[in-house]
Parts: structure tokens; sequence; C-alpha cells
């Protein structure tokens, strides 16, 4: 706030506004100043006032128009069921205890294979060309594959095989399948923040006498990294919620938790309950990955070292 | 699509207005007038042909994809073979529809009896009837008594079980949303979660592999699965009903369908004249007895 020069400032004005000016610099806020300051003040309560009663008012038409809509009773009845949520629910749990395993053990995994996978692709050298192509073929098959196939050919497919010493546990094997799959995701975002860094560190880097794994490892990757921080948890968020699909091995879940009640009672309201746990425990992972990027949008904007 | 909305009253407007025809379409379908459940009103109300069908002169029966043996022969529900088959042509006929009249229709076990509007008259698909179900779907009168068995691969821990308490410390498989995953966990009770699969062709090969110790089917399934299709499988044994009471297999409509009364009385009609027991006996008839586990 400025404080606009030449405001002749008339005697006996309290100068206790609410605003900035140095304390004991014998400054005092003009009349005019404190009028507008009452205004805005007013206007600002006005507008609270007027979204809470429009909140209050979508919120009773809402209410009003879900709750007199026919079918209601029976949506009630077969999706928002007490007795069955509260029946749901700790199996629900249980099960998602699966899931949270699933995405530490495998979000690991897959970030260091992805980032392996990243720096294959983008080795220099004509030395590397085999490595560059096993590389680029990886991502290119396993981002085409459907997860769905992936998993029904590694969870029920492999141990058909009867391989010595290769596990059958389905959670193992879907684990593996999940890993196959998202990997080539995340190298793919590797590969981009590696190649988003101008050429021109990597060249300062030599410069100075690095070597190229020197250069990777100290000048490159930090910068690619932390630039990818926003689509890494974005994928992240999303092999959460498709860790429920080792269920096709057998293995219960949170959803196949939830399926094995509805199968037997025909009412839905496990799987609005399930639902409803993976959102909540997304929303968290959301808003880190918000925060995240903002905090590095606010450091570029401020010009911070990169 | 739309022009943008220019002022704050008009969107609201075309919000409400929004709101209200979501209202209004989310209506439910009137249900169908009450069946007439005793068979004597039934019989009165069921001209021969002339039912309330979704296609009118058409008997329109659903059963899952694939149709499994000893059901249904060769995934075929329309050729007449499989006991499931037979019965359903044979409550057909009961009702005044010839082999010409009868209409096929592919739908998935659980969704056969997910609460609804049927594209079907009914659904024949081994759906055991219970009471919870009930307040879903309508059902038949049952058209077969079936026991719970468990297979496990010959010469496997599993497979020399004598008893429920044998079965406790193994790991146990069963098709999600069937009878026979309520026997696992309230009968049997394993130390072991047990694993649920989509498919019984899951189980099966979840078997083969060795992911499970054993699973449970019905008894009649058990005996083709361990004859014809996991032959070094054996059946280890049947379960005792839960509570004392037989669970039957029933047809599935629509809740508060006006063909179920009509329906119920033609399955009765075919158990009185001995239909039922003869279809048994030409399609089930090696699925007779094995050992009962206490």
């Amino acid at each position: 706030m400025t404080v606009t020069k030449g405001e002749s400032v008339p005697e006996g004005a309290d100068g206790e506004a609410d605003m900035t000016g140095g304390a004991g610099d014998g400054y005092v806020p003009s009349e005019r100043r404190l009028e507008r300051e009452r205004y805005k003040r007013a206007r600002a309560r006005r507008a609270t006032a007027v979204a809470a009663l429009s909140t209050l008012v979508t919120a009773v038409v809402l209410y009003v128009v879900v709750i007199s809509a026919p079918g209601w009773p029976r949506t009630k009845e077969t999706f928002f069921s007490a007795q069955y949520a509260r029946e749901a629910f700790p199996k629900v749990l249980q099960g998602l205890w699966l899931n949270v395993r699933l995405l530490v053990i495998c979000g690991a995994a897959v970030l260091v294979l992805g980032m392996l996978i990243a720096i294959a692709r983008t080795l220099r050298g004509p030395v590397f060309f085999p490595l560059r192509v096993l590389a680029a073929a990886y991502t290119d098959f396993f981002r085409g594959l459907p997860l769905i196939i992936n998993l029904m050919i590694v969870v029920l497919g492999v141990p058909a095989l009867r391989l010595q010493g290769v596990t059958v546990d389905p959670v193992l094997l879907g684990g593996t399948a999940l890993t196959l799959t998202y990997s080539a995701y995340v190298a793919e975002v590797f590969r981009a923040g590696i190649e988003s860094v101008h050429p021109s560190q990597r060249a300062a880097a030599r410069s100075l006498g690095l070597t190229n794994r020197q250069a990777l490892r100290h000048v490159v990757l930090p910068q690619a990294v932390r630039r990818q921080v926003p689509p890494l948890l974005n994928d992240l968020v999303s092999l959460q919620k498709d860790t429920g699909l080792v269920s096709i091995g057998g293995a219960v879940d949170a959803v196949r938790a939830a399926d094995i009640i509805v199968g037997r009672s025909l009412n839905y309201t496990p799987y609005i309950v399930a639902g409803l746990v993976f959102v909540a425990l997304t929303i968290p992972m959301t808003r880190f990955t918000d925060w995240v990027t903002a905090r590095m949008d606010r450091q570029r904007a401020q010009g911070g070292s990169l | 699509m739309y022009p943008a909305l220019r002022t704050p009253r008009r969107a609201a407007a075309a919000a409400t207005i929004a709101l209200l025809t979501t209202a209004v379409g989310c209506a439910p379908q009137p249900d169908a007038k009450a069946s007439a459940t005793s068979s004597g009103a039934a019989a009165k109300s069921c001209s021969q042909g002339k039912l309330a069908t979704r296609t009118s002169g058409k008997l329109t029966i659903a059963t899952d994809e694939p149709a499994y043996e000893p059901w249904f022969k060769d995934d075929k529900p329309a050729n007449g073979k499989g006991f499931e088959s037979a019965v359903a042509y044979a409550v057909a006929k009961q009702l005044g529809y010839g082999e010409n009249a009868v209409v096929w229709q592919s739908v998935p076990f659980n969704k056969a009896f997910a609460p609804g509007v049927k594209t079907f008259d009914f659904d024949v698909n081994q759906v055991s009837i219970s009471n919870e179900r009930k307040k879903a779907v309508d059902f038949s009168s049952g058209y077969y008594d079936v026991r719970q068995a468990v297979i496990a691969l010959k010469g496997s821990k599993a497979a020399g079980a004598t008893s429920v308490a044998d079965l406790k410390g193994l790991k146990l498989g069963a098709q999600v949303g069937t009878t026979s995953l309520d026997y696992i966990t309230d009968v049997v009770k394993p130390k072991q979660e047990p694993a649920a699969f989509a498919k019984n062709d899951q189980a099966k090969s979840a078997l083969k592999n060795g992911q499970v110790d054993a699973i449970v089917v019905d008894l009649p399934t058990a005996f083709y699965i361990t004859g014809a299709e996991v032959t070094d499988a054996k059946i280890v044994g049947q379960f005792e009903n839960m509570g004392g009471t037989p669970e039957q297999f029933g047809l599935v409509l629509d809740k508060g369908s006006a063909l179920t009364g009509c329906v119920s009385g033609a399955v009765d009609a075919l158990r009185k004249d001995g239909t039922l027991a003869r279809l048994e006996k030409q399609w089930l008839s090696d699925a007779v007895d094995a050992p009962v586990l206490k």
C-alpha cells in the first residue's frame, strides 16, 4: 500500500487505522483514506455475507432436489446403506493395507527402474546404441500394452510355466507387472526432464572439467528430477489406484473385499466405501503435489537458483 | 456447445434447470405389478405363450459366457444340452413357449443378479437363492439342490483332508459372489485369507499352478473339473449344508417381475412330474456323491 503524497493531514484524525506506514514517523492517515478503508471493509463483509447466503441456498436446493427426487429411497438403500457400510469398512481397510504395501514397494522399484531406463535412453556415444534401442523398445512396448493384459499374462500366465525358483504368489507377480508398466511411464517422465535441461548446462559442466558421468550426476539429473516432481507424483497417484488390479490373481485388496460383500448381498454400498477410502488416500497426495508445484513456481518466479 | 453464460443469474438458472432435469431423469421405472405368487392364482394369469415378456411372443433367457459344463454343453446354451439348458427349455415349454420362441442372451454372472432393469425374462446361471439377494431380485422356486465341494490336486496336503478342521491351515480359493466363497469364510474359517477370483477359470488355473491348495465349487462343477479339465485333481469331499437348509439354485427374475409367479409355477410342476429328477439323472448323474466333510 502506498500512501499518496500531498494529502493534507487534518488535525485530530486518529491514526489508528490498520495500515502500513512506519510507526512513529508522524504519519497520520487522511480522512479520505480512512473513509476508503471503511468502505473496503464494508464491501468485503458484504461479499462474505453474499457468498455464505448463496452457498446456503445452493446447499438447500441440492438437498431438496436430491431427497425429493423419485428414486432417492432406492438409491439410498442400494448405495448408502449404513448397515453394509459398517460391515464393509473394516474389511475394505484390511484390503487397503495390501494396496498401500504394493504402492510403497512398487513405487520405489518404479522410480529406480524408470531412472535407469531414462539414463540408458539419453546416453551419448555410438557404443551405447543397442542400449538406447533396447530402452526405447521397452518404453514403447510397456506404455502401449494395456495394463490389464500385462497383469493377466504375468499373474495368470507365468505360474503356468512352472519355472524353477519363480514365485507363484499373485501379489508378487502383480507387483512385478505394475512395476514393468509404470517404470515405462516414469522413464519417459525422467527422460523429458533430462532433455529439458539446457545443453549449456552440460557444456558448462564439461568445460569445468567434469566427466560426462559427473556432469549427469551433479548438474543434469538434479535439475531434471526437480522439474519433474509434479508429473511423477501424478504417476504415483495413478499407480496407487491401479494396485487394486492385482486382485486378478485372487489376492484380496480393498476393491475385491468390497466385491465379495457386493456379490453376496447385491448391495453396492461396499463399492462406495472402497471408492471413498481410495479418494481419502489420494487427496493428501494430490494436495502435496499441488504444494510442491506451487513452491517450485514461486522459487522460479523469484529467480531462485535452479 | 453452449454459448458462454454471461451473467451469474443466467448461469444459476441454467444450473437449476440442469439439476431439475437430472432429478426428473433419474426417476425410477415404475415397478412391475406385484406378481401373483401362489401357483393357484398364477395358473389363471399364466396364459400359455402369452406372458408379458420382454419381446412379445418370445421368451428371453440369459446365462453367462462361457457357459460351463455340465450345466451347458459346448458353450452353446441354445442346443438344449446340459442340465440348465434342458431345464430352461422345459420351463419354457411349461409356459407355452416352444424351442423356436426361446431367445438366449449372454449376461455375466455378477450382472445377472445385480439390481436394476433386466434385459431378459429370466436368467439361469447357477445362482443360489438367499434371503439377502431376494431384496434385490426375484427368484423362482429352486430347480436344483446344490452342495459345495472341495477340489485339490492329487497327492497334495489338501487331498488328504477328511474333515473341515483339516482345511483350516490351507490356502483356499473360490469365485467372488458365490456361496462357495461363503462356505470358506463361514464354515472352514481358514487361518489364511482365502483367494477370491473373478471367474472359476482363474480359480482352476490357480489350483493347477499351485497358487492355492484347494478350491471350492458346487458339486456337479467339481465332478466336471476333476473329470475333464484338471484331471490331476480330485474331489476331497463335500460340505454339509450351512444352517441345515438345503441350498438351491433358482431362476433369476427382475425384482417384482410379472413372470415370477408363472415361472415358479412351471418349476414346481416340473419337480412334481419328475422332469427335474429325470434331467438331473441325464446330465448330472455322476455328481451323486462325495465324502462329506464334517
